[in-house]
């Protein structure tokens, strides 16, 4: 048995150790791991995800125990100081030797701080472990509750960026200043980073260029930074990101040859000065740089092992430093070299300053290679060119294409297919998983689908860039083996959600079982029962009371489930016209059953913290008084907004109020593959944010224009337009032509914005469907519309005339009891659950 | 929280030392959850009629420590059944309670048996 030893348990650290333990020859060896950090290695490259994330456990790449169960013996939080390269010995902090038949460096490397002034001072700080996000977070936390705001970034290349973004994203007023004159100087050129400059800036970032930063001022605490042409900028922290010094001390205490601005010098077998030591990932200068990424850090890994192993794989000559930017709420990408304009090649640029797109290529004189390039604004086509480009791959005709797209009819893809590729096309470059690899997995028949080759061969496990390449070459590969490739819902239906939807149609379906019965299979699980039930529900307007079991649970219980299991009452106030009686019960049936209230941002109002046997007994109430179930729980409509209109509003043009209440009555209940929001606006002021919902009306001169696929989330979008001037009746035809349209076709859990985006032809196929009805299908449509209004029940007011279904609400089978083992927090003058 | 935690172990059918009767089978809705109290403990209960099953485990979801169990979802993944929590939609297997998302936490589940109509779960003291 021979032993290795590896130091430093980082991304390439780990990556070496999860080689070793599939390599045919682990069993010669054993090996033991010393990392600095207290915890495994975890993900740096998704590093800024720590902020959201609920542990920072889940940015471990693997957990503590994976170690132990594949016979590698971790040491945390013990560091290396030197190796006795005579002896094949290392000694720890703790003073103790450990000694080695092969020993590996990957101490990865640490920011670097500038000489400045003052950089003792309280305030600042780096970005590279977990426990530096942890006390940015904290010391923004302690500034902000004494109303300071300003944190700046010093630096603008891609990491900088990327905490300037995480540092905005946690509340404070975030400034990038760069030495340069540009941002990303060594990715983009000045084009490019001027329109990313803007892009930043209408994020709220503030950008200095050309800032030489000489000192730091402050009393103990950072107050401010002063430049060297003598202007300060006031800022009450700073986050220092100024590139990457790879952490070699280890090696100059022990001899071993590091180069002259640091890094241990290797050569392309990953072997240091001294025999039997290598060196790899960020630590590692070969070819006389360094390379602040993982994917050549991962080859490294590779190339040590297979060496070690007495193998020959040699390292490539030429690294590809190719990236995309994370985060920033922009597509940024550059590859190959992006600024030559020699002798021999060209540029081809593409700007349009409205849309905020750059694209540049720099091809060869004679216009047969892809050279390098840089994408700002939209960076979608950065996979083909990067294939073109890493391959050397001849280009097309009119290479301008490439940027420009091909105009006029029948456009292909650019790349022709891509099972061109050649099989040695490099597409996943993090785990470095060629195309051939990903075709085999699926030949071979080891691999059946997507999730399938993704576990096999890793390929997008990494930064998930390469995906959507990916993704087609797996359809592609099965395509041409005769394999028809089906968004299918689930292991238990193998079909997309417009085929159930026909077939439950086709064969009358009336039931989840006899589906499962007749075109699935197994016992069903929580995705395909809550799609089903939706299908059920849009063709035949069964509320959720009908197949109570395969409901998602919310719409099983008719509530929304909250935090600690107890449940929230909305009942519905259409358009938000509410009169003052109402409000009174509101409020009684809330101070009754002591639920916490809150205005919703769609208009109604949230009675929170009401237990399971609780619901009926607050619906009772409700009913009485008039109410009718909100659907918040369902994926079905919510509100159709409103604002005052002409009834009231001195700019109103029509009766927006009125309008909002009719169409929230017809279409209420109505369910679909997501929630449905509307809004209904007097004028174009737009005080209902009728685009940013899924429909939004908006009086004009002359009638209405209807806007639809309007979004607001996580990714919002405006509603666009799909007709204008209508009278009250054609907008609501229009409607229901769109929403059956839409219930139709779209895949589960998509919402209107989404599924326009996908939808062939997008807005103007849209126009062509619900306008000017080229499919022919517009009566029936409106004919199964008509019909589902009419079947309309609220599924409150069911619920609590039926003993059956009140049996639901019980908490336990066995007893009359009620769940004691809730626990609320008092919060201002009601009351929460308690924290997580 | 601990304590509450360690209030559910695994009980395997041999080392049953009582069955409590819980209710009639017609008290259970069919392909989906329900929960029974037994003295301080609070069992989620599941009979899937395609292949009348029974399984029970418990009521708390080890992932927030919220007693939800019983309303989640059920069915199988690739034949093993399972149950997905309502709050955040974790998975556990309902045959050994594993975790089916690879995360460490997992859920304690009891045997359960039916006789002359009524169910009845076992516990271990
Ligand atoms: C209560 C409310 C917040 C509030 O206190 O104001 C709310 C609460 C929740 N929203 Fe919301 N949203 C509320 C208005 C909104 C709005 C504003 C609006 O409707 O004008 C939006 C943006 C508009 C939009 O939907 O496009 C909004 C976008 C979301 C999203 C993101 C949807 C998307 O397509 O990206 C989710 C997540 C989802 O549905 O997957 C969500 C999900 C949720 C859930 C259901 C999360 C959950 O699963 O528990 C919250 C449930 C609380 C509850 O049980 O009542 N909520 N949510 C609002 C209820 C409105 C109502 O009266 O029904
Ligand atoms: C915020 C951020 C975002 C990034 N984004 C990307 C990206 O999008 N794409 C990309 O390709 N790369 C990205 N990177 C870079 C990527 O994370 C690094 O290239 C990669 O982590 C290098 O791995 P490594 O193992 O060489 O070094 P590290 O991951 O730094 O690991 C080295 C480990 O060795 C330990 N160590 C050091 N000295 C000793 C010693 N003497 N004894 C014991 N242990 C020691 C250190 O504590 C550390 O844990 C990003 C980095 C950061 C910080
Ligand atoms: S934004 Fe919506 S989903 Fe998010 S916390 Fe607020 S209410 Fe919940
Ligand atoms: S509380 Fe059960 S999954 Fe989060």
């Amino acid at each position: 048995m021979e032993r290795i030893i590896l130091v430093g348990n980082g991304m390439v650290g780990y990556k070496f150790c999860e080689k070793l333990i599939s390599h045919p020859n682990r069993d010669q060896f054993d090996i033991l791991v010393f990392g600095e950090e207290n915890r495994p290695a975890y993900d740096r490259v998704h590093l800024s995800e720590y902020f959201t994330l609920e542990s920072p456990d889940e940015l471990l790449m693997a957990p503590r125990d994976w170690y132990a169960d594949n016979g590698i013996t971790l040491r945390t939080s013990e560091m290396i100081l030197s190796v006795d390269t005579e002896n094949k010995k290392v000694v720890t902090h703790k003073n103790e030797s450990f000694e080695y038949d092969h020993l590996v460096i990957a101490t990865g490397s640490s920011p670097f701080i500038p000489t400045i002034k003052g950089s003792e001072k309280e305030g600042i700080f780096i970005y590279r472990t977990i426990e530096d996000l942890e006390a940015i977070q904290t010391y923004s936390d302690k500034l902000k509750a004494k109303g300071r705001y300003q944190s700046a970034v010093l630096g603008g290349g891609l990491l900088g960026l990327e905490a300037a973004n995480a540092s905005k994203e946690l509340g404070m007023t975030t400034h990038v200043i760069e030495f340069a004159g540009k941002l990303m100087p060594r990715q983009l050129d000045q084009a490019a980073s001027d329109l990313l400059q803007s892009k930043i800036q209408s994020i709220g970032l503030k950008v200095h260029l050309g800032k030489n930063s000489k000192e730091i001022i402050g009393d103990g605490e950072t107050e401010a930074i002063e430049f060297t042409d003598g202007t300060t900028l006031a800022v009450d922290m700073i986050i220092i990101s100024a590139g990457i010094r790879p952490r070699d001390e280890l090696a100059r205490n022990s001899g071993i040859a590091v180069g002259e601005r640091g890094g241990i010098v290797v050569n392309n077998r990953m072997e240091t000065s001294v025999p039997g030591i290598y060196a790899i990932g960020e630590v590692a200068l070969y070819n006389q740089n360094i390379y602040g990424l993982v994917a050549p850090g991962y080859e490294m890994a590779a190339v040590a092992l297979d060496q070690i192993a007495g193998g020959t794989k040699l390292m490539s000559p030429s690294i590809d430093m190719s990236t995309q930017l994370k985060l920033v709420g922009t597509e940024v990408a550059s590859f190959g070299d992006p600024f030559v304009e020699s002798e021999d090649a060209i540029a081809i640029r593409y700007e349009n300053k409205q849309r905020g797109v750059y694209k540049r290529i720099n091809i060869s004189k004679d216009g047969s290679r892809l050279l390098g390039g840089i994408l700002v604004g939209d960076s979608s086509d950065y996979n083909t060119l990067f294939q073109l480009y890493i391959n050397g791959m001849k280009l097309p005709e009119n290479a301008e294409d490439l940027i420009l797209g091909q105009r006029g009819a029948g456009s292909k893809s650019l790349l022709g297919s891509v099972l061109d590729l050649p099989d040695t096309a490099q597409i996943c470059s993090c785990e470095a998983v060629s195309k051939g690899a990903i075709c085999d997995a699926i030949k071979s028949g080891c691999c059946q689908d997507l999730k399938g080759v993704i576990k096999h061969t890793k390929a997008s496990t990494s930064c998930g860039g390469c995906k959507p390449m990916v993704v087609d070459i797996v359809k592609e590969t099965l395509k041409s083996l005769g394999k028809e490739v089906k968004e299918t819902i689930c292991e238990h239906f193998e079909y997309s959600r417009q085929e159930l939807f026909d077939l439950v149609k086709l064969n009358n379906t009336t039931g989840y079982d006899e589906a499962l019965d007749t075109f699935g299979k197994g016992h069903g699980c929580e995705i395909c029962k809550p799609v089903m039930a939706s299908i059920f529900a849009s063709i035949f307007m069964e509320t959720a009371n009908k197949q109570v079991a395969i409901q998602d649970s919310n719409d099983r219980f008719l509530a929304n489930i909250q935090r600690n299991g107890t449940y929230s009452v909305v009942p519905r106030v259409a358009g938000g016209e509410i009169t003052p009686e109402k409000l009174v019960v509101l409020g009684q049936v809330a101070k009754k059953f002591d639920l916490y209230t809150k205005i919703t941002g769609g208009q109604r109002i949230d009675l929170f913290g009401a237990q399971l046997h609780e619901l009926p007994m607050i619906w009772k109430e409700l009913i009485d008084a008039g109410f009718e179930s909100g659907h918040a729980y369902g994926k079905s409509l919510r509100t159709v907004k409103s604002c005052v209109g002409s009834t009231w509003c001195r700019f109103g043009l029509h009766d927006s109020v009125s309008f909002a209440i009719r169409i929230e009555e017809r279409y209420k209940g109505l369910r679909s593959p997501h929630k449905l929001k509307g809004g209904v606006s007097g004028c174009i002021r737009e005080c209902a944010e009728a685009r940013g919902k899924d429909f939004g009306v908006i009086a004009v001169e002359g009638g209405w224009n209807l806007y639809v696929c309007g979004n607001g989330g996580a990714n919002p979008k405006h509603a666009i337009l799909l007709a204008s001037q209508l009278d009250d009746d054609t907008c609501i035809k229009y409607l229901d032509r769109f929403l059956i349209y839409y219930i139709r076709t779209a895949g589960p859990l998509v919402r209107t914005a989404p599924w326009l985006e996908k939808l062939e032809g997008g807005i103007e196929y849209l126009k062509k469907v619900v306008v000017e009805d080229c499919l022919g299908m517009a009566a029936e449509f409106e004919a199964e519309m008509d019909g589902l209004v009419e079947r309309y029940a609220c599924e409150w007011k069911e619920a609590i005339e039926d003993p059956e279904t009140l049996k639901r609400f019980k908490p336990f089978v066995n007893t009359e009891e009620t769940d004691e083992e809730l626990v609320f927090v008092p919060l201002r003058e009601q009351k929460m659950p308690r924290p997580w | 929280m601990e304590e509450l935690v360690n209030l559910y172990q695994t009980v395997q059918a041999t080392e049953v030392l009582s069955w409590v009767s819980v209710g009639s089978v017609s008290d259970f809705p069919e392909n989906a959850g329900a929960c029974i109290k037994h003295k301080s403990r609070q069992i989620a209960v599941y009979h899937f009629t395609r292949t009348n099953k029974w399984y029970a485990c418990q009521n708390l979801c080890p992932h927030k420590m919220e007693m939800v169990l019983s309303r989640g979802l059920s069915g199988d993944a690739a034949g093993i059944p399972k149950l997905a929590c309502p709050i955040h939609k974790k998975t556990f297997s309902l045959e050994d309670g594993s975790n089916l998302n690879g995360e460490e936490y997992s859920i304690a589940t009891y045997p359960v048996k039916i006789e002359n109509g009524i169910v009845y779960i076992g516990f271990a003291d």
